[in-house]
């Protein structure tokens, strides 16, 4: 009993962990891909804005 | 400036949650009726207070937006809401891992229980309601008014341990006048693990907050340039 106790004490400190770094990380993945997406979509529009 | 200070308060966040991981883990002494287990306090709660503030934040961000049709307050009104989902999933997994151990079960209808899922339903529905507007300005007003109304949910979540003595234990903290509910060392780490979590709060408010503004940005210029095209 003891022992599954503090397993599922470890369970919950590494899931309350776990979920709030891995939206962090999620957060600074999707902030690469936005800023990919922004600098792509600066060039087509600057290439419009210089086409004829 | 902007970045450095997010670093900053991450770097400060991490010490502190590591050093509370410490104590928690070390010092502090086992419950003598739960044991180990009772440690899932030091984050179930102080996450279910932040997420409280979170939902706050986005509330007043949200009558903001209503009343001054503030797209900034809009950005502000849907990263406190993210985040708050965050902290509040980590309210909600952690207490049911702890009632598996103490009730036996993983989940129960009691009040408070009911009430924090369906609270995290309604802002994950604020959520998906955003990505099904297209138009921002129609995006903000219908969202902000959803979240404003979202709110009485949170009170209720909150007052719901008061309100009906269900399954899930009443107030322990002293603030909400359980007054030697708790030992003061336990109650006093709850407090100093919470003042971890807000700080990581705002650091993660912080982030999604740029990114609304970068996605904003791509979006003006996808209309652009498809306007162009």
């Amino acid at each position: 009993m003891e022992e599954r106790n503090i397993a599922f004490m470890f369970y919950a400190l590494a899931i309350a962990w776990g979920l709030l770094f891995g939206y962090l990380a999620t957060l600074a993945a999707r902030q690469r891909r936005l800023q990919r997406e922004l600098d792509n979509l600066r060039k087509i529009v600057q290439s419009q804005q210089e086409a004829p | 400036m902007r970045q450095k200070w997010i670093y900053v308060l991450l770097g400060l966040a991490a010490v502190l949650l590591i050093r509370n991981l410490y104590v928690i883990l070390y010092v502090l002494p086992d419950e003598k009726e739960q044991g180990p287990i009772y440690r899932v306090i030091f984050f179930h709660l102080p996450a279910f207070f932040t997420a409280g503030l979170c939902y706050m934040a986005a509330l007043l961000a949200s009558l903001h937006t209503l009343l001054r049709q503030s797209s900034r307050a809009d950005a502000l009104a849907v990263a406190a809401t993210e985040v708050g989902l965050a902290f509040a999933a980590v309210n909600l997994i952690t207490g049911m891992i702890w009632a598996r151990i103490i009730w036996g079960i993983w989940w129960t209808w009691d009040a408070r229980l009911t009430w924090a899922l369906i609270c995290w339903l309604i802002y994950a529905g604020y959520l998906m309601l955003r990505h099904a507007i297209e138009d921002p300005t129609q995006r903000a007003r219908h969202s902000a008014v959803l979240n404003v109304f979202a709110f009485a949910a949170v009170i209720i979540t909150w007052k719901a341990i008061e309100w009906w003595r269900t399954q899930h234990p009443g107030p322990v903290l002293s603030i909400r006048g359980a007054r030697g509910a708790m030992d003061p060392a336990m109650e006093s780490m709850i407090y100093q693990n919470w003042l971890a979590l807000l700080l990581l709060g705002a650091v993660l408010v912080a982030l999604r907050l740029d990114q609304e503004r970068v996605q904003r940005e791509v979006e003006a210029l996808r209309r652009q340039a498809h306007a162009k095209a």
